[in-house]
């Protein structure tokens, strides 16, 4: 597999929402409005690309035996730096995603990641690896977030085109399971229609 | 009258799965059967309780007078992976048929978000040790009825004729949805 390869296949073929139903938590739970959609894909994505970074550079020196241990540290030291940056920068982002942003820790995506790519390949591929799958999950996210902004409130990223409300259930939790619901459904009738 | 708030609260207003979107993992993942959910549910419960007290304790007894609060995330997350991993081995030892009952959940709960949820919200509400116990010990029983009721709702869905790009997760998804839906009629019923 080329480098660039890697990079892609995160996108649609090995997309973690779509096609991997990974990271179910974060991805019902804060994708309300596109924007928040959007925060929460790149602040995993910072905390993937990083700790996929890292976990390939200390491969060699972790025992096998203690090695999910080791890459849970890793991962929350990284998830640290993030709350304090984004506290720190972003407080209004900060407090809509709320126990999401600590939650990355148990993001599977990104443990998922580390076990099955950052510690069997070098520092380059597992970054793009990372930077690959963070965008693949950066772009669902934004795009259920968009859907549900659309249909609930009437509006992308906060501009609004229609008058009056939208449809609040797609803002609340129902909306959220039923527009996955049906995204997914949408992208399995795509995945048929290209084999065929 | 408070601590009646909390548990309802928690339980039905305010349910884990279904308003929070904690644990969705497990809820998806191994609701195909009444019973393997109950078993998980359980196993759940159990691993909440014990965690939430022992966040209470690292919070208040170690991380504030230490003045490390931001090692939160690190420090919970570690304790509970090792309090997975000795729950585990204490059941093994004194209990094995609740081990053999629970057995095959407990690793998988290390990655429930649920429970480090939990650990993080009740320090965020500032409960105290009593009402800490009494809001995870609620929240699990809210994550098991909703878990339950799930897989009830999976197993008639698997005898239904579902359109072929519906089969599977999407469908689960709308019935998740419904379901939270009929949750939704208990909002209001208690102020948070």
């Amino acid at each position: 597999m080329n480098k660039l390869q890697i990079f892609t296949q995160g996108l649609i073929k090995n997309n973690p929402t779509f096609v991997l139903l990974l990271g179910m938590c974060p991805t019902l739970g804060t994708t309300s409005s596109a924007i928040n959609g959007m925060g929460m894909g790149l602040a995993t994505l910072f905390v993937l690309t990083l700790s996929n970074m890292a976990i390939s550079m200390i491969k060699n020196v972790i025992p096998g035996k203690v090695r999910i241990p080791a890459f849970i540290v890793v991962i929350a030291s990284f998830v640290t730096v993030l709350q304090l940056l984004m506290e720190a920068y972003v407080p209004a982002l900060y407090a809509a995603l709320g126990v999401f942003i600590p939650l990355i820790v148990v993001n599977c995506i990104i443990l998922g990641r580390a076990e099955a790519f950052a510690s069997k390949n070098g520092v380059l591929s597992s970054m793009l690896d990372g930077l690959g799958i963070g965008l693949g999950f950066t772009l669902s996210l934004t795009l259920l977030g968009a859907v549900r902004e659309i249909l609930g409130a009437g509006s992308v990223f906060g501009m609004k085109f229609i008058e009056g409300d939208g449809i609040l259930m797609f803002v609340l939790a129902p909306g959220a399971f039923l527009a996955l619901g049906y995204l997914l459904m949408l992208f399995n009738k795509m995945n048929a229609r290209m084999k065929a | 009258m408070e601590y009646f708030i909390i548990i309802i609260g928690a339980i039905f207003v305010n349910n884990i799965v279904l308003a929070q979107f904690l644990g969705i993992c497990p809820f998806l993942g191994v609701s195909n059967k009444v019973s393997t959910s109950m078993g998980m549910g359980g196993a759940v419960t159990f691993v909440m309780l014990i965690a939430s007290i022992a966040a209470y304790l690292l919070q208040y007894y170690v991380l504030v007078p230490l003045g490390i609060e931001y090692m939160q995330t690190i420090v919970f997350i570690l304790v509970i992976a090792a309090l997975v991993q000795m729950v585990e081995i204490i059941l093994k030892k004194i209990s094995p048929s609740l081990y053999q009952a629970l057995g095959i959940f407990l690793p998988l709960i290390t990655t429930n978000c649920a429970v480090l949820g939990v650990a993080i919200l009740l320090v965020q509400k500032k409960y105290d040790l009593l009402h800490s116990v009494t809001y995870s010990v609620a929240t699990a029983v809210g994550f098991f009825i909703a878990l339950v009721l799930f897989a009830g709702m999976r197993e008639r869905l698997e005898l239904e004729d579902v359109p072929k790009a519906m089969r599977g997760v999407p469908i689960a998804l709308v019935a998740a949805s419904i379901l939270a839906m009929a949750f939704m009629g208990f909002s209001g019923l208690v102020k948070m």
